[in-house]
Parts: C-alpha cells; sequence; structure tokens
C-alpha cells in the first residue's frame, strides 16, 4: 500500500466533442477543444512547470512558470490561460524558457524561509517541487532585501494554520474558497509586495466568514495553508480511498495515514458526489475515533440503577443472549426487537435486520430513517415505483432551475450545495421555500429569485398552490404527461388542484406566501429549462410528510421534469447511509430491495436461502416499539449506531419506553444518551475501523475501506454476527463482501452489485443488473419503474398542533454546518468551536414582546415539556416562529417536540411544535433531574475517571 | 393526542390514514385503509383495533370503523 498520488493535469478537464490535433515538443496530441496546452502536455505525458495552476481551478496565469513557445506566436504565452488551436506546435522547454522560468523561482525564492528540512510540507510542496523541476541552484538576489518572513502565523482555526511568510501569493487558495466552496471569504489584500492572503476583513480564520472546508488547504502549494495535524505527525506514507461516515452526500477521502494513525482526510478527485471537495466535517471532524471517551470494553449491567461493569467479549453476548432468549420465554417472540443504524454499513444493516428476522423469529425492526426519510420512501415509491432519488449529483450542472424544498444545503450536504452553487452562479435560477431565510437564500453571487417563507407545516397548501398555477395557466407538458403517466389520474389531480381554493391568492392568510411570489415561483419551475427539485426534512418530518413528497412527485411529472439528466427529484438525506439502511430491508414491513413481507415469492427465497420461516406480518415500528414497551409487552431492544433518546420526538416518552425494558442493549462508540437506560453496552467501531459499503442520497453504493484495526476489538458486522450464533442462527461470513453477494442474490437491484464490481466502477448508483452492470445514473429515463407515473390527490390537512394563548409560538428545528445529527461525534471534535451549545432564533418582534435580550437564557416550553437554552435574535426567522437544532444533549430539544406524526409512516412531525418562550433563570426541572440521573447511570465500576 | 395510551394512539393513526385516503377520487375508502393498516401495522395493533370498534369505536371516522371490518 503506498500513498495515493492523484494526477494534476493543471486545468480542468474540457467538456467539448469535438478533438483538436496539435505538436507539442514534436509529438503530435489529440486533445478536446478548449483545452490548455497545459494540460494537452500533461496528457502526454509532460509536466510544464507550475505554481498557480491547478486542475480543481480555474486557469489564472499569475505565477509566469508555465511559459511556452509557440510557433508563430510572438512572447512567451502562458501555457495555463492558453488554448489548444488546430496544428500549433509548442515548446515546452529549451535555453530560453529555462532562463525565464529560473528567474521567476529566484524571485520567488528570494522570498522564502529556507527551512524545507524542518518545515510541515517538505515532501509535499510543489514551490521545492518548481525549485528542483526549473534546476534553480543559486538566487542571485540575496535574501537580505525586503520580505516577509518575519509575519506572524494564523493559528485560530484549530484545524490549519495560515503562515504568510510562505505565502507566494497564487491566489489558488482564494480561488478556491470562490470557484469551489463558495464562500469568497479569502482574498488578496494589499497591492504588490504588500499583497497577502486575508480572510473576511483581515480577521484571523476562525473569526472570519471562513468555513472550514479545507479547500484553501489542498489548493495551497506551498506550508502557506497546512493541516495542524501534519504539522503534530508529519507527512503521511500510505492511504486508502474511503466514503466520509457524515452526511448523506457520501465525499470520497483518500484517508491519508502514517502506521495506523489518521494524518489527514483528503477529498478524492475521482469522488463521483464530492469531485474533490470537502466539508469541515468530513474533512477534520474525525478525531472522535480517538476521542478518551470513547467505550472500548463491553459492560452490562442487571439495572439501570447500577454501574457499568467491564466485562469480556464472550460474557457480554452470552448475556445477551441469555436475556433474549429469557425475555421471549416470558412474554413472547414478539417482545424483541431491534434498530439498525443510518451511520453504519450496508453490510451491518443487512445483518442487523437478517438477526431479527431469523435470530429473533419476528419483524420487529426499523432503523432512524423512521424518523427523517421514511416519507420519501413511501411517497416516491407511490409515485414512480422505487424508493429513491430519481438523479445523480452531476446532473446539477445541467440544473436550469433549482427549487429548494424544506432543506438547507449549505448546512446540512455542504458539498452539495458548493456544487449547485457553482451552477447558480453560472446563471441558474434559483426558488427556495423555507419558513427561515437559510444561507442560499442569499449569498455573494448568489440570489433566490424566490424565497417562500411559508408557515410551518403548510407544505401542502404551498404545493398545492403552484400546481394550481402550473394547471391553470396552461403550464402542463401535456405530452410527458399522455406518454409517461396515468392520465384519468392526472385529470382527477388538475381538476383538484384547479379549483380556486387552490389558487394563491386563496391560500396566501394560510401559508403566509405573498401569491405574487408563488405564481412567479411556478411559472419560472414549469417554465425555466431543466427544473429539480431539492428536498429534506423539512417536507417530511410533518404530519402530511408522505404526502408532500407526492405533491413534489405530482409537481415534477406535471411539468415534464422527470427521466433525463437535469431535472428530477432529490431528497437530501440526512446521515451517511439513510438510502443504504432503507434498501437494506429496515423496515418492519420489508426485505431488502423495499419487497413486503408478505409477499409470498419474495419471502421463500428469503425463507429458503436463509433457512427460517419468516413472520409474514409486519413488524413494529420505533414508536409502536416504545409504546409496546410502556404497555408492558414489549421488553428487549437491540440498538446498533443509533441514539433514539436524543434522536426522537418527545424524550419523556422515549425514556419511559426504554425504562420499561428488561434487556436494552446499545451498540455504539460512546455512552450516549440511549445508553443511561440501556442493560448492555457493546462498543462500536469508527468507519476507519471497517470494511463495507455506504449508499448516499444518489443510490450511490461505495466502499468504506478499513484503515486501522478496530480499537474496540470488532467490526460492527462481526458483533452481530457474535450475537446471532450465540442466540442460534449460524452466521459464518468471513468478509463484508460475501454479506453484499448475498445482498445482491436476495435483492434483484443490486443484483450485479459485488466488491469486484465497485473496485471496478469506483462506485455503482443501484439499480444495478444484467442490463445495467454499470448502475443507473439517472432514473425513469424510459419509464417509470411501476409502470405510469401516478398522480396522487393531496388534500391539505392542518396538523393538529395547534398555536394558542398558551404556545403562540411555532418551533421549527434542524442541524447546522459544523454539527451532525445527535452530535456524538462532532461534539467530540474541535467543531464545537463553532457550535458549542444549541441556540433557539427568535424574531425581533416576538423577542421583544417578552422582554428578551440577544444571548439570554430562556425557556422553550411546549405541551410535551420544557427546555432552556440561549436565544439568538435574529431577522431568519420568521415573527411567530422560532428554530433551535438538536446537537447537544444538554439541552435535548426533543423533550419539546411531540409525537404527532406523518399519516403514513409515523415519521415525527420536529418541524411543527407549538411553543411559548420566556425568559428563565436556569434549567428545568426535566433537566436538571436527567443530568443527575444520567451521570449516576454512566459510572463504571472501577474505571478510570476521564481526564 | 396527547400520546398517553395506545388505544388513543391508535386511533389518532387510523383516523389521520382514513382522512388521506377519503380525499382520494374514485377510491374505495374503507378498502384502501385497509389495506394500509394491513400493510403497516402488528397484528396486535390491528385487533387493539378490531376490539375498539367492536366495542363501539368512539372517536374513529366513519370510514375507519368500515376498514377494520376489514382487517386481517
Amino acid at each position: 500500500m503506498s500513498l495515493i498520488q492523484e494526477i494534476d493535469f493543471g486545468t480542468p478537464a474540457s467538456k467539448a466533442s469535438t478533438q483538436v490535433t496539435l505538436t507539442i515538443d514534436g509529438k503530435r496530441v489529440s486533445v478536446p477543444a478548449g483545452t490548455s496546452i497545459m494540460r494537452a502536455a500533461k496528457a502526454m505525458g509532460t509536466s510544464i512547470p507550475k505554481l498557480c495552476a491547478t486542475d480543481s481551478l480555474e486557469p489564472f496565469g499569475s505565477c509566469r512558470l508555465c511559459l511556452v513557445e509557440i510557433e508563430g506566436r510572438a512572447g512567451t504565452p502562458a501555457s495555463c490561460t492558453t488554448p489548444v488551436a488546430e496544428g500549433m506546435t509548442v515548446t515546452t522547454q529549451n535555453p530560453r524558457l529555462a532562463k525565464l522560468r529560473k528567474g521567476v523561482m529566484e524571485l520567488y525564492i528570494s522570498d522564502h524561509p529556507l527551512d524545507c528540512l524542518t518545515c510541515a510540507a517538505n515532501g509535499d510542496c510543489e514551490l521545492q517541487d518548481m525549485a528542483g523541476a526549473v534546476g534553480l541552484r543559486e538566487v542571485r538576489y540575496g535574501y537580505e532585501g525586503d520580505n516577509h518572513l518575519c509575519e506572524g502565523t494564523d493559528e485560530s482555526n484549530p484545524y490549519f494554520t495560515y503562515d504568510p511568510s510562505k505565502c507566494i501569493a497564487c491566489s489558488r487558495c482564494v480561488r478556491a474558497c470562490d470557484e469551489v466552496q463558495g464562500t469568497f471569504a479569502l482574498t488578496i489584500a494589499g497591492r504588490g509586495f504588500a499583497s497577502r492572503v486575508a480572510a473576511s476583513q483581515a480577521e484571523p480564520f476562525l473569526n472570519s466568514e471562513c468555513v472550514s472546508c479545507g479547500a484553501c488547504v489542498q489548493a495551497c502549494p506551498t506550508a502557506t495553508l497546512t493541516e495542524k495535524k501534519v504539522i503534530e505527525v508529519g507527512q503521511p506514507e500510505h492511504s486508502e480511498i474511503t466514503t466520509c461516515a457524515y452526511c448523506g452526500v457520501g465525499c470520497t477521502f483518500k484517508a491519508e495515514m502514517r502506521g495506523e494513525e489518521v494524518v489527514r482526510m483528503v477529498p478524492y478527485k475521482d469522488g463521483k458526489a464530492n469531485r474533490g471537495h470537502s466539508c469541515v466535517k468530513g474533512r477534520f471532524a474525525w478525531g472522535y475515533a480517538t476521542h478518551r471517551e470513547r467505550i472500548l470494553k463491553p459492560m452490562i449491567r442487571s439495572s439501570t440503577s447500577d454501574p457499568w461493569r467491564e466485562v469480556s467479549w464472550d460474557e457480554a453476548i452470552a448475556y445477551t443472549a441469555s436475556e433474549f432468549k429469557r425475555i421471549q420465554a416470558k412474554y413472547g417472540r414478539h417482545s424483541v426487537g431491534g434498530i439498525t443504524s443510518s451511520r453504519c454499513t450496508n453490510e451491518e444493516t443487512f445483518l442487523v435486520q437478517k438477526l431479527v428476522r431469523t435470530a429473533f423469529g419476528n419483524n420487529n425492526v426499523d432503523t432512524c430513517a423512521r424518523v427523517c426519510h421514511s416519507p420519501t420512501g413511501y411517497g416516491l415509491k407511490t409515485a414512480f415505483g422505487t424508493s429513491a432519488g430519481t438523479q445523480d449529483f452531476d446532473t446539477v450542472e445541467q440544473v436550469d432551475v433549482a427549487l429548494i424544498i424544506g432543506a438547507n444545503p449549505t448546512d446540512g450536504h455542504p458539498v452539495f450545495a458548493s456544487r449547485l452553487k457553482q451552477r447558480l452562479r453560472e446563471g441558474a435560477r434559483l426558488i427556495v421555500v423555507d419558513p427561515r431565510r437559510t444561507d442560499i437564500v442569499r449569498s455573494p453571487h448568489i440570489e433566490a429569485d424566490y424565497h417562500l417563507p411559508l408557515r410551518p407545516g403548510t407544505n401542502v397548501a404551498v404545493l398545492s398552490a403552484m400546481a394550481h398555477v402550473v394547471v391553470t395557466e396552461g403550464l402542463v407538458n401535456e405530452a410527458f404527461v399522455r406518454e409517461r403517466c396515468d392520465w384519468s389520474e392526472f385529470q382527477d389531480w388538475a381538476a383538484f388542484v384547479s379549483d380556486p381554493r387552490h389558487s394563491p391568492e386563496t391560500l396566501e392568510p394560510l401559508t403566509g406566501v405573498p401569491a405574487s411570489d408563488l405564481r412567479g415561483a411556478a411559472r419560472l419551475y414549469a417554465t425555466g429549462g431543466n427544473a429539480a427539485i431539492y428536498y429534506g426534512l423539512g417536507v417530511t418530518e410533518h404530519s402530511q410528510g408522505s404526502t408532500t413528497v407526492m405533491a413534489i412527485a405530482n409537481l415534477a411529472m406535471a411539468t415534464g421534469n422527470l427521466g433525463r439528466p437535469g431535472v428530477g427529484v432529490n431528497p437530501l438525506r440526512g446521515q451517511n447511509n439513510v438510502q443504504g439502511a432503507c434498501d437494506m430491508g429496515s423496515f418492519p414491513h420489508e426485505f431488502s430491495g423495499y419487497r413486503h413481507v408478505s409477499d409470498d415469492a419474495a419471502r421463500e427465497m428469503f425463507e429458503t436461502v436463509w433457512g427460517v420461516d419468516i413472520d409474514n406480518e409486519p413488524g413494529l415500528r420505533i414508536p409502536n416499539m416504545l409504546d409496546a414497551a410502556v404497555d408492558g409487552a414489549f421488553k428487549g431492544l437491540y440498538i446498533q449506531g443509533e441514539d433514539i433518546l436524543q434522536s426522537d420526538p418527545n424524550t419523556k416518552h422515549v425514556s419511559a419506553g426504554l425504562e420499561a425494558m428488561e434487556c436494552v442493549v446499545v451498540q455504539d462508540l460512546f455512552l450516549n444518551e440511549t445508553a443511561v437506560h440501556a442493560h448492555v453496552f457493546l462498543p462500536g467501531s469508527t468507519f476507519l475501523e471497517k470494511n463495507g459499503t455506504f449508499t448516499n442520497a444518489e443510490r450511490r453504493i461505495q466502499r468504506v475501506r478499513k484503515v486501522m484495526a478496530p480499537r474496540n476489538g470488532y467490526e460492527d458486522w462481526e458483533i452481530t454476527q457474535l450475537l446471532s450464533n450465540a442466540l442460534g442462527y449460524p452466521s459464518t461470513f468471513g468478509h463484508p463482501s460475501e454479506i453484499m453477494d448475498e445482498v445482491a442474490k436476495l435483492t434483484p437491484t443490486f443484483a450485479g452489485v459485488s466488491y469486484a464490481a465497485l473496485d471496478e466502477h469506483g462506485s455503482i448508483q443501484w439499480p444495478c443488473n444484467a442490463a445495467r452492470p454499470a448502475g443507473t445514473p439517472v432514473m425513469h429515463m424510459d419509464g417509470f419503474a411501476r409502470g405510469r407515473g401516478k398522480f396522487v390527490v393531496t388534500e391539505y390537512v392542518p396538523t393538529d398542533e395547534k398555536t394558542g394563548p398558551r404556545f403562540p409560538l411555532l418551533l421549527t428545528t434542524g442541524r447546522i454546518l459544523s454539527q451532525y445529527n445527535v452530535g456524538a461525534q462532532t461534539r467530540r471534535t474541535d467543531n464545537v468551536l463553532w457550535h458549542e451549545e444549541d441556540v433557539l432564533e427568535l424574531h425581533p418582534h416576538d423577542a421583544e414582546d417578552r422582554g428578551i435580550r440577544d444571548a439570554d437564557w430562556v425557556k422553550l416550553h411546549s405541551r410535551a415539556g420544557a427546555t432552556t437554552l440561549r436565544a439568538k435574535i435574529t431577522d431568519r426567522v420568521a415573527a411567530g416562529v422560532v428554530y433551535t437544532t438538536f446537537h447537544h444533549p444538554a439541552t435535548q430539544a426533543n423533550v419539546v417536540t411531540t409525537e404527532f406524526s406523518d399519516w403514513a409512516t409515523n415519521c415525527p412531525e420536529y418541524k411543527v411544535t407549538a411553543v411559548e418562550v420566556s425568559i428563565s433563570n436556569g434549567p428545568t426541572e426535566w433537566q436538571e433531574r436527567y443530568e443527575a440521573f444520567a451521570a449516576r447511570s454512566r459510572l463504571i465500576v472501577d474505571a478510570e475517571p476521564a481526564e | 393526542m396527547s400520546g398517553s395510551g395506545t388505544v388513543e394512539r391508535l386511533v389518532y393513526m387510523a383516523n389521520q390514514i382514513a382522512t388521506f385516503f377519503e380525499s382520494q377520487p374514485h377510491a374505495n375508502a374503507p378498502l384502501e385503509i385497509a389495506k394500509h393498516i394491513n400493510a403497516f401495522w402488528v397484528p396486535s395493533m390491528r385487533q387493539t383495533l378490531i376490539a375498539y370498534v367492536e366495542s363501539g369505536g368512539e372517536g374513529l371516522r366513519a370510514d375507519a370503523i368500515e376498514a377494520a371490518k376489514l382487517l386481517n
């Protein structure tokens, strides 16, 4: 295993289809028109010296190192900025060019510290490489002149340093921030010799607008911007390609290692989801893997009031198996169940649901998608026949109109957001439907054409109003609908939305969206060219989540925005493997590949391979499990990689359900909040310590590769297998690839997937079968998976969570860039510097009415419960709406949320809770009681206290 | 919905499901409601709903009551 070195072609690839032939250094080469001479030379194996050029950025032509001679042209043009031409003859090296380059390098080096041997970039420095490449042997100017060597280093960012003494002012960092990330946080301040990189208004990086995505560090050709870990550890010596374990974008990274120590995670240029970009979480926030609070030994206890006792793996597994057998003997076969995790691999998830259906002998398995994207599965399967998004991320490059509903991609899916922003800066139009003015509504060089700040809970009404405009103004793509959809159902739907009660004007008082804006947005979506819908949990986490998904599908079908690149319905999945966890049969009613357990043919296939009879009735969903536990009928739960106490609604009810069980098994990295109520803790492994696959939001199956031995002793799939064997159902997989082979054997949409195929293609988007051996980037190209697209009437039904005199405000919840889900991982990294606590955003008018000042402690109170947190006064939220995140257990925002849920899937209505906010002088009684209980419940017998 | 009591929750859920299918044109609402509940509820939840309907079914929408009679 060696360090993977990607070829830098100097300038981006041309997308032209016509070829141009030229001669470089006497050799003929053909490249696409528009290719730079630098890239053409590299394609034939000639590296022209360069400093300011890199192929992730547009050419800049500032360093003057890449000069070439072109026959018939005067001077020595820069090869990075000069495109090839038919018949061109280029010389890349001769005495004149060598002399020019050497002169340029002399000037650079005359103002550069000569500390190469002790420099962190030693061995990975393009300046050093170029000095060698041009044969620099002396600097005639000496080193005593004016220089930048005494300028101080900015170490404010927790992950990288900025050392201006090493800067060559090539602007690669500035351009990366602009072109790749789209934040425009950096600039070159000053002129001439005073030029230097500045973050925002020459502020320390940490205090600036920098979002710490790492693009600048990656682009820097010297040690000016360097990862602190590289400074601490040294240069990596080998690397592996793997997949990020954070959000549903699924970025591909090179894990660059020294021995078993991660030196840095570098986004991989060939990663088809991220195309070489990253965010602060994937790039830097992986230190939790070695955090001191990580639990590495199994623990058991007979009661949650007892301290934990460390035991051997054998004892922990035997105890768990005996407890589950005892419970089933006493309370019946259906008294136990399991929860799979969207943070674990496909193989691990498949194995957990298999354990439940075989060793437990029931279908009581569910997954955390229950509380996020279960309505996506129901809605898209109903409309199109497949429970998945329709496009790949690359499709964004062909989008003319992006409609974002209930998603905040710059925080939740930052790398996709950067790709979308690139397209928007090229001229694509933007519609945002969101109660908050999210960052993408207005950011540098981007402004939404329409921001529809709807009242929370009125998604269906807004979409019906948009459909009303499309139908009544004659904007339906009738040819598409007639060819691809059920015409009769379309007519029913068209008549429904045409009713005047669905007009934007009629609905404006309900939705709060100005009718003229809504009409404009609908017209733009229907007529602006390729229109793509991107949506998130602001769509699904409502009592009408599934209805909203179907309303989105209706709109896309009516306008013909499906079945080709640049369009589609694209759910932005929250966690890394939400799509995969759903694909793998994690829901209690269906097997992998979304086949219902009552489907005799599918069930018989599983029964044959697994050698057991499988229940033909659906099992319990997570909220059903908790209800049944409170009722005394459900007693044992195996939870892999999920923290339902913090992430699920109505914390008090979750707590009561868990406490009513006799054996709660938590398999995780840390003693999370759910573990407070657990009887067995099985230490889990991180994504760095296991092999497997994740499937991202675009159905892309990607390899996760082990780069270090599991510190806890086992990969998570091995732990599930130990438990299965202890329960009496033999499981003998030797490697996750064998589990994937079984998935492929049992799942038609995965029939062509194997580790060999993944290694060959890099990644594969399902469906992948004999007809599509390389996968399916865009779905429904030749017709919908279900046959004809189904239009569904989507009547607006107001939520039963009502505001009133006691609870006059609406709370909606979400996430922030630096933190991930319940924060178990990101809170254990330096990302806490950006978000050390959850805060409550409220509008200045609402704050004024209540006498609340910025940063005051406030009590957030609903019918379900109360918590306290600090207030942040901002007009990003509309009057009457408040907003918070759920990343910190000290806040426990879900104490406040209710159990209202989606009618079809029971996905909780996190996005609408009626609340009141008042000044507070301390934590609530619940918070105090919980904190004391949690502290007691985390005690470990004879454990060394954490530092 | 206060969240207290499984029966109360099941009644609420059944009414939510009924409300959706009642809005579908040309649909046999009780049949569609029953199909949905059969597909997603465990037998014990269905039995609880059936028993509730047999005891009067107070608070259930008419189509939900009819659907309960069609449950497996």
